[in-house]
């Protein structure tokens, strides 16, 4: 059992990193507490696998420390450490069946043969593999490898921490769901901390209790699902949570007022401490914004309906600036005229990228 | 569903009947021809039914005895080359370097014996090994061994099978080095994470993984040394005795020396039916071990 801590962690791929650009993974300060359901959710690229690989001790930093429990294991070799890792592609070893393949890390670790029996039958259960326990692992579908993969690492009694490198790819979409319930399950079952590796924000917010998103080598917010949702801390947050994402908007912040262009829209909380120079982004969602008929509201030009099912989405521009925003349920347009209106207290005001917290007003 | 059926679309396939039937058929055809019939010279032949090949498989005549001698001298030879050429291939692959400049200087060194014609081969290792002037026979009489390819029967294998190992090792070890290249990185993090030491890593990852290259390797290896001819002819010229002699030797000796075109239609028959079906067999082998892993795509 372990919380493992992260401390003033960066890597370079090169062996000589001069400025941050040659950071895969600019320095980083976390602790993922021990039994939390962690996503580090980012684009590929983004250097959520490096990060892993840390962690697992497949990859050892360039700078910085890792500890679990305050024990400093970066130098540790991965087999040394109690983590377990899934990967994108099943991992079976081709020639043993299921139960061997589950009593392969037990046996590398010399345990008593009837130990090793018991534990495997226990996770196969745990697993829904037991009447598949002697067949060739070969043979079976992603998913049932994916889940050998799994129980690997579930059969060591020692494992704190299970990490998943975007487990999930390779798997058919209506058994994804099942899958991801299965981990889910264990999770509450079994104290264990996972660290589950995605670019699926569908995948990250279900799984994970607390998201951490990467951009670009740094980690960009920490938080849980609502959190991410309601106040993205970068408006890349904003672009990649939520579909359709954030609308991000340039303006020009006066007192407790932002200006799109020639449109005025009110704010809830006043940012007298602007920096200067930087870039002011004006942020809302489009689930924060609602079209309305002409006159009411903020006024935008209509470009495009679209309908994704569940709701109506409306590509707008403000100003010239396109957006996007709900239609509600039986609004008629007259004309590509319409108004706008938004929730003022979820609009959200970026300096350079990141959020500036207002003052006055809530929340 | 209406098919249009059009016979005039065998005409597609006419220029390829004709060059097979040129390149094969009709020269297996005059073997044929020859086997059934003796001759004495002065074009005259006269039928023999199917005498040579009685005589052929009959180890107790003159003919059946040196075709089975030979045949037994094929197959040892194939069977001491795979037996150290796949190994030391496996094991050349494992140690070669996985990236950097020195995979592309070891490739190209390893592909060097590869690139050198067979005759080129054979007269390379016939003056290396020479005892009067070559440095390897040299060396070794001058350590006091007994070594003289063209005299004693050992020493003429013993250079043969080296020879064999130093022309051919890279080609298995090439195929091994592409076996494990393909192998994704995550089953070695993997093992990792499972704890398994350098030889589970092999046998549970390497080995499975290269089952497939290794049966081409193993195909390739085998049908080229069962049917070897220039090096020995260029090195031992079949000798010391009929030492070396292998059936291909055996067979241009019949046929060319002795102008035997009967007994040699004969055996190049029988030759060329044990080769096929030895194709056969390692082909099914191949197929079969492929039908094993039906969902191997997904995994790799």
């Amino acid at each position: 059992m372990a919380s493992i801590t992260l401390d003033h962690l960066a890597h370079a791929y090169r062996p000589d990193p001069q400025g941050p650009q040659d950071y895969a993974l600019k320095e980083i300060n976390h602790v993922w507490r021990q039994g939390g359901a962690y996503a580090l959710l980012g684009p590929s690229g983004c250097g959520k696998t490096t990060l892993l690989n840390i962690i697992s001790g497949l990859v050892t930093p360039t700078q910085g420390r890792i500890l679990f429990d305050g024990r400093d294991v970066t130098k540790l070799p991965t087999e040394a450490r109690n983590i377990a890792q899934v990967f994108q592609f099943p991992v079976v070893y081709d020639t043993m069946t299921v139960r061997e393949n589950l009593a392969f890390p037990l046996k590398n670790r010399h345990l008593p043969r009837e130990t090793i029996a018991k534990r495997v039958e226990e996770i196969a259960a745990r697993l829904d593999m037991s009447a598949a326990l002697d067949r060739k692992a070969s043979n079976l579908t992603a998913d049932a490898k994916q889940k050998i993969s799994l129980g690997r690492g579930l059969v060591r009694a020692d494992v704190a921490a299970i990490l998943f490198d975007e487990p999930l790819t390779v798997i058919d979409p209506h058994l994804k769901w099942q899958l991801r319930s299965t981990l889910k399950e264990l999770h509450r079952a079994l104290d264990l901390t996972m660290i589950y590796v995605t670019h699926d924000q569908t995948e990250a917010l279900t799984f994970a209790d607390t998201v951490v998103v990467m951009h670009d080598g740094a980690v960009v917010q920490t938080g849980t699902p609502e959190e991410l949702f309601e106040r993205p801390a970068h408006t890349f947050v904003g672009h990649f949570i939520g579909s359709p994402g954030m609308n991000v908007l340039p303006a020009r912040v006066e007192g407790a007022t932002a200006h799109i262009g020639d449109v005025a829209v009110p704010l809830a909380r006043a940012y007298p401490a602007l920096p200067a120079g930087a870039k002011i982004e004006l942020g809302v969602r489009p689930e924060f914004a609602t079209l309305a008929r002409a006159g009411t509201g903020l006024p935008v030009s209509v470009k495009r309906i679209d309908d994704i099912g569940r709701a109506r989405i409306a590509r707008v521009e403000i100003a010239g600036h396109p957006a996007a925003a709900m239609v509600p349920e039986g609004l008629v347009l007259d004309g590509d005229r319409a108004g706008l209106s938004l929730e003022t207290r979820q609009i959200h005001i970026y300096a350079g990228g990141v959020l500036v917290p207002g003052e006055g007003g809530v929340g | 569903m209406d098919k249009p059926v059009n016979n005039r679309a065998w005409w597609l396939v006419a220029p390829v009947f004709a060059i097979v039937a040129f390149s094969a058929i009709i020269p297996i055809m005059t073997v044929v021809n020859y086997s059934v019939q003796d001759t004495f010279g002065n074009n005259q032949f006269f039928w023999n039914g199917l005498g040579w090949f009685q005589e052929l498989l009959d180890p107790s005549t003159e003919l059946g005895g040196r075709f089975f001698a030979a045949l037994w001298r094929n197959l040892l030879f194939s069977a001491i080359i795979l037996a150290i050429e796949v190994p030391l291939g496996i094991l050349v692959a494992l140690s070669m370097p996985r990236e950097g400049w020195r995979v592309a200087a070891t490739l190209v060194t390893m592909a060097l014996p590869l690139l050198i014609p067979w005759n080129v081969v054979g007269t390379i290792w016939q003056v290396f090994a020479r005892a009067d002037i070559g440095l390897l026979g040299y060396g070794l009489n001058a350590l006091g061994i007994d070594y003289n390819y063209t005299g004693d029967v050992f020493s003429a294998w013993v250079t043969i099978v080296v020879m064999d190992v130093w022309h051919w090792t890279s080609l298995v070890a090439l195929l091994c080095y592409a076996g494990l290249k393909s192998i994704p990185d995550a089953y070695y993090q993997a093992a990792r994470i499972d704890g398994a030491s350098r030889w589970a890593v092999f046998t549970t990852i390497q080995l499975p993984k290269m089952k497939r290259v290794l049966l081409i390797a193993v195909l390739l290896r085998f049908m080229d040394s069962f049917m070897i001819y220039t090096e020995p002819f260029v090195l031992t010229g079949g000798g010391p005795g009929n030492a070396t002699t292998f059936l291909s030797i055996d067979l241009v000796k019949l046929a060319l020396g002795q102008f035997d075109l009967g007994k040699a239609a004969a055996m190049s028959l029988v030759y060329n039916l044990i080769v096929l079906a030895l194709c056969w067999v390692f082909y099914t082998v191949m197929t079969h071990a492929g039908s094993e892993r039906p969902d191997q795509g997904s995994a790799a």
